[in-house]
């Protein structure tokens, strides 16, 4: 009995992970390569044909190319401000922790309420001075404002994700390592990239990761302020799936994003590969 | 004589400024975090006349109308409580099979435990809100489709792999000896687990749960994708995104915001212990 007392125990995740996860996930590989029973290549054809496949594709890869880097950015610097708190550093952790809660459609909304015509930065600008008629900021003839909207508002919402990662990873960094550079006459900045950084790399691989997925999953935020205007991959799966009603075409659309995902999270491994050894 | 009054920056100086600086700095990131979300409120507590008017005060008239105006829209009551619904389902699938196999994974050596370990954290790798397009066909024919249950396996299967490794986490961090003791006193396995382990770890298996309960309630994707009828909040406000006039969106998203604000605040103190382990 204690023998199988573990496989019991894990018995009914596995089962839900084989029911929900293997199975759906062969489903749509079956799914992106038919049609109407048939072994084929149309649903990709089809995919890349349409017109709107390469902006969508680009748009995705634009915004994580510009997202990502903003935010592990602000991220470690958001951890280093906290690491270095005496005071107060609850309540700022939390402070910068809120966004981790509130959901990407909530986030469009929120930064909807700040570029749509009536909005808040109409009128900052408006008391400001610069404008005094309010400007349709998210038209379809200034796509890139939407797309600098978008950034943004991703920039808010998931920064705290990457954030809280790093602020875990720093806490398990020994002390005893930053002091003994200190005593060795290492500047702040010294410690930060030759000490610090280095040691993080566990933290941020999953940071990374978690967070590159997130971008190309990206959907709601990019509704809610801009519509269709602004095609992205997740929002055209969504667009095939139920306004177009072709499962075969979003199933295609899927596997696009489900290989840049593993692709990515594979070169985050490998660029920031800790061998066994180096682990604190 | 201003030249012999001016006295060289002394290190005491360039101190008080590069702490002005930090203290500046940290204002602009909390204002950053904090004011996008205030600007969201603003918009909820005026009255409807007021959000869609220009130039915005920045501050609410604390009128009512707008809310009342989302609280008796056609469906949003069911979709909130749809919502509920489908996160506390969510939280009880997602620990009821995740928190065994936490137990199983800190308890116990057995052949496949690697295995099983990294299976769990490979699962992140994917693009979980995608699993909703084969699910979709897979719920018509079992007469899951737009139900309840068939959405919260889903939203279970996103929150599945973070409660096995916060709950992991939990136990490895409750001494074995406590339980050893226990037996040794008389108790079975099973009681030990109740008597000793379970009270250690509840506060802990609590805040996965309502990390579980928050994931769910903030899902857009898959909500849009498998409910028609039973809509939750996020996929009823998605859906009426063009057709829904500004008052209810920016009601719709406090209304959103605001527990997500509350359970963050309520699992501050763990955020972070949860993510440093689920580094690993």
């Amino acid at each position: 009995m204690p023998r199988a007392l573990p496989y019991l125990l894990l018995l009914p995740a596995s089962l839900f992970l084989l029911v929900f996860f293997f199975y759906p996930f062969g489903l749509v590989i079956v799914e992106s390569l038919t049609r109407g029973g048939e072994w084929t290549t149309e649903n990709f054809s089809r995919m890349t044909g349409h017109w709107k496949f390469s902006s969508a594709f680009w748009n995705t890869i634009w915004l994580t190319a510009i997202v990502v880097p903003v935010q592990l950015v602000m991220a470690l610097t958001m951890a280093s401000v906290v690491q270095k708190l005496k005071t107060g550093r609850s309540g700022l952790l939390y402070i910068f922790a809120i966004p981790l809660g509130i959901s990407d459609l909530a986030a469009g909304l929120i930064w909807l309420a700040i570029f749509e015509q009536s909005g808040f930065l109409n009128s900052i600008l408006h008391a400001m001075g610069v404008v005094d008629q309010p400007r349709l900021f998210l038209g379809y003839q200034s796509i890139w404002v939407i797309f600098l909207a978008v950034c943004l508002a991703e920039i808010w919402r998931a920064t705290a994700i990457m954030m809280v990662i790093i602020v875990a990873g720093m806490g398990l960094i020994p002390k005893e390592y930053n002091e003994a550079a200190e005593v060795f006459g290492a500047t702040r900045w010294q410690r930060f990239t030759k000490v610090t950084l280095p040691l993080l790399r566990p933290s941020l691989q999953t940071a990374l990761i978690l967070r590159i997925l997130m971008a190309f999953e990206v959907f709601a935020v990019v509704v809610a302020l801009g519509g269709t205007t602004l095609p992205v991959l997740m929002g055209e799966t969504f667009q095939w799936q139920f306004q177009l009603q072709d499962r075969g075409v979003a199933a295609a659309y899927a596997m696009v994003i489900l290989g840049l995902s593993v692709a990515f999270s594979l070169v985050v491994l490998r660029l920031l590969h800790v061998p066994k050894g180096a682990r604190i | 004589m201003s030249d012999v009054t001016r006295p060289a920056p002394r290190q005491e100086d360039v101190g008080r400024a590069g702490r002005f600086l930090f203290r500046a700095g940290i204002g602009l990131l909390v204002l950053w975090v904090l004011v996008p979300i205030w600007f969201l409120f603003v918009n909820a507590l005026s009255a409807p006349s007021e959000v869609t008017s220009f130039p915005k005060r920045l501050w609410p008239s604390f009128d009512m109308a707008s809310l009342q105006f989302f609280w008796n829209f056609q469906g949003v009551t069911r979709a909130l409580w749809n919502s509920v619904k489908v996160a506390v389902l969510t939280m009880i699938l997602s620990i009821g099979m995740g928190a065994p196999a936490g137990y199983a994974l800190s308890r116990f050596d057995f052949p496949g435990k690697e295995f099983f370990r990294v299976l769990v954290i490979m699962t992140r790798a994917f693009p979980l809100p995608l699993l909703a397009l084969p699910l979709a066909v897979m719920f018509i024919r079992t007469g899951l489709d737009d139900t309840v249950l068939g959405l919260a396996l889903v939203h279970a299967m996103l929150a599945l792999p973070f409660a096995v490794l916060i709950t992991y986490s939990l136990f490895s961090g409750i001494p074995v000896e406590l339980e050893e003791a226990a037996w040794t006193l008389g108790c079975t396995r099973f009681q030990a687990f109740v008597k000793v382990v379970l009270p250690l770890a509840l506060p802990g298996i609590a805040a996965s749960a309502v990390f579980a309960f928050v994931i769910s309630w903030n899902e857009v994707f898959a909500a849009a994708v498998l409910t028609i009828e039973n809509r939750t909040l996020t996929a009823f406000l998605l859906q009426s995104l063009n057709v829904s006039p500004l008052p209810l969106k920016f009601a719709g998203g406090a209304a959103l915001v605001l527990p997500a604000l509350i359970f963050i605040f309520a699992v501050r103190k763990y955020l972070f212990a949860m993510w440093g382990i689920a580094n690993r």
